[in-house]
């Protein structure tokens, strides 16, 4: 199937494509990898009358270290972040995460900035980054501002993006030595989006959990924090009976969708499941 | 529009639509079609060719988003007459019946070796090749095809 018309720009910064969506109005849409934009308009589902391309800002195309942080800019091909040697040693899990969205030729075309940008509930890298508490580095008509995660994702497909807003990086805690993670991405194909995605963050102190971050993939209309679960974490001892009790609390206050995948009640089972392995395989790390 | 993009070494222009998708501009305007479009949902595969060298879903880039880049399809595999390995490999281990996925599976193959940089292993091929569907063959073959061809690529002697 082929898109409707529209006209095309590209944008020559992020400057630039800050200034084309203010004169193109609100029909227009930046497209970077196009892989979660060209399947919707594919299908009819986007109509945007003006796309933006901001696919070749090739200065928004990097992983590096900034002081405590690791800036991934907005442009970086999944393939890259999933092969990056400063995430390999200082945030491991946002690379794994990556690597583990669709398939090779996917990850060579979709960006790290595009699917945060999205806000789709089923994505993979939004939940990590909530569970790192990350930042998301924005620009627009007023100059640039930095937004936590947990106040970036909003809602189905909605996020605190204006619709003159350009994303340029994303900011992630270089993780300590003694953090353990996992990201747990439960599908019945190789290929498919997670049935429900677990991330954790787990930090330990001689025996015992100091402190959690869980977040959960297609549990609700966006990425989830798993409150009950993190509450019932602090300070539990790291095993396994108290680690399955909090994983207990996973569906708490989550909104899962039922789908041919599987049904909203399947979907708040699993997620207990998940977390419990997530917990153990961090814990192990 | 107007494109410049380099399609097995040759440079080739047009005025095309802004919507017009590079599976369609390599398959209509410049009438190679052996990129085939199996899908609407960018899940089989069918169309990967590869775009500065790598392996993307031709499918689901535009035209104008591979103006200025290199573009490699199926019929710029054999150089000089000369089977790539990989299609070799596919002959030689039966890695197709119907053929409709295979010249996608041989460009998401090629990428795949190249980026390994060594011989495959089985499940390195299967894990690998996850976007591409094939509808006759149970993969079997295709995964020996790889195998093969990988070994060949990188200069490993040939196993049984
Ligand atoms: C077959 C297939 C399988 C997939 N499987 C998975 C999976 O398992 N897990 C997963 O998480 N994802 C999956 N994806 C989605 C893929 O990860 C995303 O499509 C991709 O990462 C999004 O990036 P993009 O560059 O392609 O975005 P685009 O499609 O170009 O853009 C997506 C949206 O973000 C906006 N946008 C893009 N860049 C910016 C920016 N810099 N600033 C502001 N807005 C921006 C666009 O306007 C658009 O609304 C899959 C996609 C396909 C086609
Ligand atoms: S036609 Fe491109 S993935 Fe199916
Ligand atoms: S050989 Fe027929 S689809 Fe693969």
């Amino acid at each position: 199937m082929i898109p409707a018309p529209f006209e095309y720009v590209r944008a020559e910064s992020v400057d630039h494509a800050v200034a084309l969506l203010g004169e193109h109005g609100e029909d227009a849409k930046l497209v970077a990898g196009g892989h979660s934009l060209l399947p919707l308009m594919r299908l009819r589902l986007a109509r945007p009358s003006v796309l933006v391309d901001v696919d070749r800002l090739d200065d928004l195309a990097y992983v590096r270290e900034a002081g405590d942080q690791i800036e991934i800019g907005a442009t970086t091909r999944m393939a890259e972040v999933a092969a990056s040697e400063v995430l390999a040693t200082h945030n491991p899990l946002v690379a794994h995460a990556a690597g583990h969205v669709g398939d090779p030729q996917v990850r060579h075309r979709g960006t790290f900035g595009g699917s945060v940008a999205h806000g789709d509930p089923a994505s993979d890298p939004p939940t990590v980054l909530l569970a790192l508490d990350a930042q998301m580095v924005v620009r627009g008509p007023a100059g640039e501002r930095t937004v936590a995660a947990r106040d970036f994702f909003k809602g189905l497909f909605e996020t605190d993006l204006g619709p003159q807003d350009v994303l340029t990086a994303v900011r992630v805690p270089k993780l300590s030595t003694g953090t353990g993670w996992s990201y747990q991405k439960f599908h019945r194909r190789a290929i498919d989006w997670a049935i429900v995605g677990v991330a954790a963050v787990v930090e330990r102190s001689n025996g015992s959990v100091a402190r959690a971050a869980i977040g959960l993939t297609n549990m609700g209309l966006m990425p989830m924090r798993a409150e009950g679960v993190e509450a019932a974490l602090a300070g539990a001892a790291a095993e396994p009976g108290a680690l399955a009790a909090a994983a207990g609390h996973a569906p708490e206050g989550t909104s899962p969708p039922s789908d041919t995948n599987g049904s909203a009640e399947y979907r708040r089972e699993l997620s207990k499941v998940l977390v419990r392995r997530a917990l153990e395989e961090a814990l192990a790390r | 529009m107007h494109v410049s993009v380099t399609v097995n070494g040759t440079r080739r222009e047009a005025d095309v639509e802004p919507r017009t998708l590079l599976v369609y501009f390599l398959r209509e305007t410049l009438g190679l079609t052996g990129t085939n479009v199996g899908c609407d949902t960018s899940t089989c595969g069918a169309c990967t060719v590869h775009v500065d060298g790598q392996s993307v879903k031709s499918c689901t880039m535009l035209a104008a988003q591979a103006d200025g880049r290199e573009v490699t399809t199926i019929e710029g595999m054999a150089s000089d007459g000369e089977l790539h390995p990989l299609q070799r490999a596919f002959h030689e281990h039966h890695g197709l019946q119907c053929g409709y996925c295979t010249p996608g599976m041989i460009m998401a193959s090629d990428s795949l070796i190249r980026e390994a940089g060594h011989p495959l292993a089985e499940e390195e091929v299967r894990i690998g090749l996850e976007g591409n569907l094939c509808r006759c063959t149970g993969y079997q073959n295709i995964v020996k095809a790889v195998v093969a061809a990988s070994q060949e690529m990188h200069g490993a002697p040939a196993s049984a």
